[in-house]
């Protein structure tokens, strides 16, 4: 057996991503493969940043090939990998961190690096540029400190760049040297519609805005200054006017170098050995900075490495903007000239825009604006030079309306030939995904993302790919497969989050209307949810709708099998007195109380009281000085303890007195699902603290803390989050843990499970190591403690909910007759 | 058997006003030892049914309204305001009433007691 021949991979992009999957679709044991990455991370969908950085999506949702993918193809993967020298001689490359490995064959996939104009100031700290990950946590970071965003330039980068930035919160301004937005790719009319559509945004957009200086003071930026003297404060500069072609390691490795890496049809370079694909390649005199031809460029490559012949060819290329609720499609050339011609079509109520410029009866080029529906239709055509003077007087409003009545989408699908591109990102067209659909037996969206790459970069195909679907497999297709928070939408609990944050939704029926709920006014599953998702994320403005409140927490009692309530007052720390004591008693006695009970979280519970009789109880425990316990609330609970070194010979600290600290500081607040806290005064761990949702434990030294028990439905012991030496600072840490729970978890999530989904090691390094995040997490909670910290119980004996009290009518059947 | 016991005869009684009813919500009517739930929905429309779930006599006037049903606040059953009938996979009844407007009060039958 001969030994395998050697590829190296130069590069960790997309391209090379989508090159080996090529290449190990066709022959897997080819070759050994060696791929080498500048970054310190797995393949992810560059694509995407957009939406990391507008918090619609996390790093997670974007990896394409994960540490098991390269494990499973045998690939070595040299992560921070960046490779410093290429010997042609002795076919080897070289990496900074010290690696060599051989080659027979190279794929060099260097990509670009993002333009940064040199004018003064471009150095100064806070001049971000939009090109990876790492860039986007930068921005990230900046837009927590707030103030003004300056972006350089209006074009695709820049706009996305401009929007993720706006929904994180920042004041923006994108200035832009031409005098329309994205000018290579839109005609004036949509360029206008577009830069309206930014300013309903609330983002601020200069044209013809030449920057001629970044202005900074102690090394940050305070503003950029334009040639016209225009000055425009800002904390952050993101420079997006373009990219370049990264070549240095080409060309000091000798091979020909123009605008980029020089290719012939064939993708090699001037050594035959060595081939180049992606944003480096110069192909025809040309570089390309979008998905598509690096694609086609990719699977060239892969097959010219198992010995074939393919050649590339050049792409004309479609664009879409993806920025939440821009819709926006342009493709090939649309510029006027003579024996072009041009079909027009406005709709200013509903703000579309569609234009196509045909030459020879056919199209040459489409730019839609409001609707892009039809995008992928016309760029069919356009690609295969269909001749369309046959359709030309209905051409303009798309493919459904063919035929002379509108078509359903489902029959516009099925319609489609079986060549036509689905998936313009990837280049999968509808027979391969209809083909694979049936050979492999696949029924869920995520199986033919997987096994197509079809909607599984950009993703604006999805809905086609579903109805693609839907035609193949007719009911066998649920596309709401995926884990909805109930049968009114296919969003899930996480999406959900996302997205009232990221378009600022402040009500139910604003969240609804948004994110296009399938019933009128939801369910019993979803309203409670969002109801918690928006007392929580806008404590000062939402109003707390109680209707949508299961009905323990809108009468503030327990139901129980009869009808009837339970009454739990709260006891700070499980202390109590005679005072309290006889209060109760009294109440009992007064109502015909039939069952008095301790329960497991240190406290009195009075069940069987009928609802009508419920304020009064209230009135009279109330003057005892009891306030709700909240037996009932998806919130803050009990704060269990021992009797600490108060009494106790062996413990270490007051565990009762921190215990009703923690309990006064955050009573009130409400939280995903149920929140149980105990303190203990010693290991002993009379006070069962460790296997509560929150806990801490008395040590000599400190204190210890707590987290994600269980001791219901599951049974678990709790995590450590770590330890700490004060009673401030165990304050400071449990209520910003709280607040992380708050934010992140999904409704009737315990914590726990919240625990397992977002990584013991995520939520100790938030907490533990990273002291401003800690701070800021506690700062919220405190915030939204204003308006939660107010008793139920005294509300309703002051008479609020009157209504949910008392019958409204009483009919004596006598009198009726 | 007699047809004429069958037919009933209804018995239209005042209970209160729309606004008396929180939208999404509902109120209790006694009579005759029963309870009868009255629910007012998003779009104002009031619906009666007695207050006892088919399954396990959950007051349904505790439930969460919504679309045209109410969800029983016990075990979740989805009630159907209109004809009391279990939505879903559950089954069992619960019985409905008549209702209503003269104006903004609201009529109830009570028929069906006599």
């Amino acid at each position: 057996m001969t030994e395998k021949q050697k590829l190296v991979v130069v590069g960790n992009g997309m391209a090379p991503g989508r090159m080996l999957e090529k290449l190990l679709e066709q022959n897997p044991d080819a070759y050994d493969i060696t791929v080498f990455n500048a970054e310190p991370r797995v393949n992810y969908n560059r694509l995407m940043l957009s939406p990391v950085l507008s918090g619609e999506k996390t790093y997670n949702d974007i990896i394409t090939h994960d540490d098991d993918w390269y494990d499973e193809n045998k690939i070595t993967l040299h992560k921070s990998g960046r490779v410093t020298e290429i010997d042609r001689a002795r076919k080897t490359v070289t990496s900074k961190n010290g690696i060599t490995a051989k080659y027979d064959k190279l794929v060099v996939a260097t990509g670009s690096n993002p333009f940064i104009i040199p004018m003064p100031g471009h150095d100064l700290k806070n001049v971000l540029t939009y090109r990876d990950l790492d860039d986007v946590e930068g921005m990230l970071d900046m837009a927590n400190k707030g103030g003004r965003a300056v972006v350089i330039g209006g074009g695709l980068l820049g706009l996305e760049a401009a929007a993720g930035l706006k929904a994180q919160g920042m004041d923006v301004t994108v200035l832009h040297i031409m005098p329309n937005l994205m000018e290579r790719q839109l005609d004036p009319a949509a360029s206008f519609l577009l830069r309206r559509a930014f300013e309903d945004l609330d983002i601020d957009v200069r044209c013809e805005a030449d920057t001629k200086e970044i202005i900074g003071s102690n090394g940050k930026v305070s503003g950029v200054r334009l040639a016209n003297g225009t000055e425009i404060e800002a904390t952050t500069v993101c420079m997006a006017v373009g990219i370049r072609p990264s070549l240095e390691l080409a060309r000091q490795s000798g091979l020909e170098c123009n605008r980029g890496v020089v290719v012939s049809d064939d993708m090699r370079t001037s050594d035959p050995d060595i081939f180049a694909l992606g944003e480096c390649v110069e192909h025809r005199g040309a570089c390309y900075g979008l998905v598509a031809p690096l694609y086609d460029m990719a699977g060239v490559i892969a097959d010219n490495l198992l010995d074939g012949s393919s050649e590339y060819q050049g792409s004309v290329m479609a664009t879409k903007l993806k920025v939440t609720g821009i819709d926006l499609y342009s493709a090939g050339d649309f510029a006027e000239g003579e024996g072009r011609e041009e079909i027009v079509l406005r709709d200013a109520s509903a703000n579309i825009y569609k234009r196509l410029v045909l030459e020879d009866n056919k199209i040459i080029g489409a730019v839609l604006y409001g609707d892009t529906g039809d995008g992928p239709w016309f760029f069919d055509m356009l690609k295969k030079g269909i001749d369309i003077s046959e359709l030309r007087e209905t051409l303009i409003f798309g493919q459904a309306y063919q035929g002379g009545t509108p078509l359903d989408p489902m029959a516009a699908v099925a319609a489609l030939p079986d060549d036509a591109e689905i998936c313009g990102c990837n280049g999968v067209c509808k027979s391969t995904i209809s083909d694979k659909i049936a050979k492999l037996g696949l029924t869920t969206l995520e199986d033919v993302r997987a096994h197509t790459k079809a909607s599984a970069s950009c993703g604006t195909c999805t809905g086609l790919v579903e109805q693609l679907m839907t035609a193949t497999l007719g009911d066998a297709f649920n596309p709401n497969a995926v884990a909805a928070m109930c049968p009114c939408t296919d969003l899930g609990h996480g999406d959900v989050r996302r997205l009232i944050k990221a378009k600022s939704l402040k009500t139910i029926p604003e969240v609804m209307q948004e994110l296009e709920w399938g019933t009128s006014c939801g369910c019993a599953k979803c309203r409670p949810a969002l109801n918690y998702y928006l007392v929580c994320d806008w404590p000062d403005e939402y109003a707390d709708d109680y209707q949508s409140r299961f009905i323990n927490e809108r009468v503030h009692a327990n139901i129980q099998k009869d009808g009837t309530y339970s009454v739990v007052p709260r006891m700070w720390g499980g202390m109590t007195s005679s005072k309290e004591l006889r209060a109760i008693a009294d109440v009992v006695d007064k109502f015909d109380i039939p069952a008095v009970k301790c329960t497991g979280g240190q406290r009195i519970d009075m069940l069987g009281i009928k609802k009508e009789d419920l304020p009064a109880v209230w009135a009279d425990l109330g003057k005892a000085g009891f306030v709700s316990g909240q037996a009932y609330a998806k919130g803050l609970r009990t704060v269990k303890t021992c009797v600490g070194k108060d009494w106790c010979r062996f413990g270490t600290q007051d565990s009762t007195g921190l215990g009703i600290k923690l309990e006064r500081f955050m009573w009130g607040s409400w939280t995903p699902a149920k929140l149980k806290l105990a303190v203990s005064g010693c290991p002993r761990n009379c006070a069962e603290a460790t296997c509560k949702d929150i806990g801490v434990i008395c040590v000599d030294s400190g204190y210890e803390i707590h987290f994600a028990g269980a001791a219901g439905l599951d049974i678990k012991g709790t995590e450590i989050l770590g330890n700490v030496t004060t009673e401030d600072e165990v304050m400071e840490y449990v209520v910003a843990l709280a607040q992380m729970y708050r934010e992140q978890g999904f409704y009737l999530e315990r914590i726990y499970k919240w625990t397992k989904r977002i990584g013991l090691d995520e939520i100790r390094s938030q907490i533990m190591d990273q002291p401003e995040r800690r701070k800021a997490y506690y700062e919220r909670f405190v915030f939204s403690q204003k308006f939660a910290q107010i008793d139920p119980w005294d509300e309703r004996v002051s008479g609020k909910d009157k209504h949910e009290f008392k019958p409204m009518a009483t009919i004596n059947l006598e009198a009726a007759e | 058997m007699n047809i004429l016991a069958q037919i009933k005869v209804e018995k239209w009684v005042e209970i209160g006003k729309l606004d008396d009813i929180p939208r999404q919500g509902s109120r209790c009517i006694s009579i005759d030892q029963k309870t009868i739930a009255i629910f007012r929905t998003k779009d104002d429309q009031v619906f009666a049914l007695e207050d006892k779930c088919p399954h396990k006599n959950g007051p349904l006037s505790n439930g969460i309204v919504h679309d045209g049903c109410v969800t029983c606040p016990l075990h979740n059953w989805v009630i159907s305001l209109a004809t009391g009938e279990a939505q879903g996979a559950d089954e069992g009844a619960t019985p409905a009433f008549k209702t209503k407007f003269d104006g903004d009060v609201i009529l109830l039958d009570i028929g069906t007691f006599f």
